[in-house]
């Protein structure tokens, strides 16, 4: 049976060395970049003067998890989908406690709500459509981010772009999901298992563009599902999306490609509804059906033809 | 490598036990039958990260060779998957690390392998976490202070067969409580593969001041073996219709 590690301290101050036990490299710390469940994660030095990023925890397994699935996404063609993976290694303490880390690439950018208030919020459809294909080259290689959030991701580079900052969720398509965010987890709003297929990413996709119109996030309430759909359609900055996100939640979508191809022609024809949509909807919260409208007197003004054509040919 | 059962206890108390044998003795007792005693301590809202009455939560995880953790109420639902889940991993990292043993010596451990080699070793462990078959007892305190929090340990225990059945492996879920009416513990669940019935039946509280954690769990051994009983004779069961099947 494996004895359980009293609690160890995982914290250093800048300018502390950080040293491999197998391959004898040394890291600066410079400053802590954030902690999650697994260990914390420091901006470092390496010895040829480069930035990069260290995790480092006291749950070995954990860590040695997360490095085999850096080293599954670097072998994925194309963009790359995770940060890069330069070294993996164990610190030995001076109180003879051991550490495992990993140092990869140092993603420096803009968290993507920062991003879109400062450069306007029409970019989101941009940067989901990009997501949207970087999932399905995921998927296609059988595996699902499954803890995807807005704090796993971050804008960076020219041209932007949405990179994974972390990656320690994925899952093997069939089973079970690693790791979640009770928020962006289709389980617990009650619209899904908790089994890894690509469904579950693009259900995390709507909550990411969800949490992004509503920073302070909601509450679940009775009803999970009407509250998601009433929070879809009461925020501006997802009229132009509304509908494929609400197919997304649904998990209507069988595959990212799908969804990635419907929202791309959302998003291509956008000025036309707009032009009908925008003295609807800013007021007069309470009604939900003010969406649905010009959809309605379009049907009822082709039914009237129809029936004057039908009239004309048959009578006249 | 044989894909056994993993069986686990899930003690979901406020602390303060005052009744009984100490509880730590008794998990001891319990890990020595194969059975993983996890401890999840639930704070109130307004109270400190480390309050009195909850240092008991890691002592009996740790005698148990389970994972323990104190939590807010509202972190619950997660916490009883992710306990759940560490648990399993630990027990396998285990099982592991003494096949390891047996191949390549005493001293050698999952930890003691060179990083790359550790990586290989850790997928057959992921691979077993979601294959293996889990029975989980869940173990919850209904002393009278505990009362304002069992809604919320009901939607946690549903969370958790959501998680759990994602799974590949099987899993099945008991449930009791303690202090019982005349018993120790009070069954309000036979192993079953699903909790969605608790809905409707989490019982009515005690409203006494005792907290009898170390007998409770003693008694929850017993449920295990039970079931294991019974579950043996299906396995030669299965096994003689295999062979007839030849």
């Amino acid at each position: 049976m494996s004895q359980i590690s009293k609690k160890q301290d995982t914290s250093f101050v800048p300018g502390s060395t950080i040293q491999g036990k197998w391959n004898k490299q040394h890291y600066i710390v410079v400053r802590k970049l954030g902690k999650g469940a697994i260990g914390s994660v420091y901006l470092c030095k390496r010895q040829d003067g480069k930035q990069v990023a260290l995790k480092i925890s006291e749950k070995g397994a954990s860590i040695t998890t997360e490095v085999n699935v850096l080293k599954k996404l670097s072998k994925v063609q194309g963009k790359p989908l995770g940060p890069y993976l330069f070294d993996v290694d164990d610190f030995l303490q001076a109180n003879g406690g051991r550490l495992s880390f990993y140092v990869m690439e140092y993603v420096n950018g803009k968290q993507l709500p920062r991003y879109l208030n400062e450069k306007g919020a029409d970019w989101l459809g941009v940067f989901l459509l990009q997501l949207l294909a970087d999932l399905e080259r995921l998927h296609q290689h059988g595996w699902v981010f499954g803890d995807l959030k807005l704090d796993n991701v971050m804008v960076t580079g020219t041209p932007p772009r949405l990179r994974w900052i972390d990656v320690g969720g994925t899952t093997q398509i069939g089973r079970s999901i690693k790791e979640y965010t009770e928020f962006y987890d289709r389980g617990y709003w009650k619209l899904g298992s908790r089994i890894a297929e690509p469904s579950y990413d693009l259900f995390a996709v709507v909550m990411m563009a969800l949490h992004c119109a509503y920073p302070k996030q909601f509450k679940r309430g009775e009803y999970p599902e009407q509250t998601l759909k009433r929070k879809l359609r009461h925020t501006r900055m997802l009229a132009a999306y509304q509908p494929c996100l609400e197919k997304a939640m649904k998990g209507y979508y069988r595959s990212s490609a799908q969804m990635q191809q419907e929202l791309n022609q959302l998003i291509t024809k956008r000025k036309i509804s707009y032009l009908r949509a925008q003295p609807q909807t800013p007021r007069h919260k309470g009604k939900t059906d003010q969406v649905t409208l010009p959809l309605l007197e379009t049907a009822v003004i082709g039914f009237i033809s129809m029936l004057l054509f039908l009239i004309y040919y048959f009578f006249i | 490598m044989k894909k056994g059962t993993l069986k686990q206890i899930l003690l979901i108390t406020d602390g303060c036990s005052n009744q009984g044998e100490d509880p730590s003795m008794v998990a001891s007792l319990v890990a020595r039958q194969g059975i993983t005693v996890n401890v999840i301590g639930i704070l109130e809202d307004d109270q400190q990260e480390d309050p009195m009455g909850l240092e008991e939560v890691e002592e009996i995880a740790q005698a148990g060779e389970g994972v323990s953790q104190i939590v807010y109420q509202k972190a619950l639902s997660q916490t009883v998957q992710s306990v759940t889940k560490q648990a399993m991993t630990q027990t396998l990292q285990g099982v592991v690390n003494q096949e390891l043993k047996q191949i390549l010596g005493p001293n050698q451990t999952i930890e003691n392998l060179p990083p790359d080699q550790r990586g290989e070793v850790m997928e057959v462990v992921e691979d077993l976490g979601e294959k293996s078959n889990v029975e989980v007892l869940v173990l919850v305190d209904t002393s009278a202070s505990m009362q304002n929090k069992l809604p919320t340990v009901k939607e946690a225990l549903i969370d958790l067969s959501v998680s759990m059945n994602a799974r590949i492996g099987k899993n099945s879920f008991s449930i009791y409580t303690f202090p019982g009416k005349r018993k120790t513990i009070q069954r309000v669940i036979d192993w079953s593969e699903q909790l969605d019935s608790i809905s409707s039946i989490f019982p009515k509280l005690t409203s006494g001041g005792i907290t009898p954690t170390g007998p409770a769990l003693k008694e929850a051994m017993y449920q295990f073996s039970k079931s294991k009983l019974s579950r043996s004779m299906k396995r030669e069961d299965e096994s003689n219709i295999e062979e007839t099947g030849y």
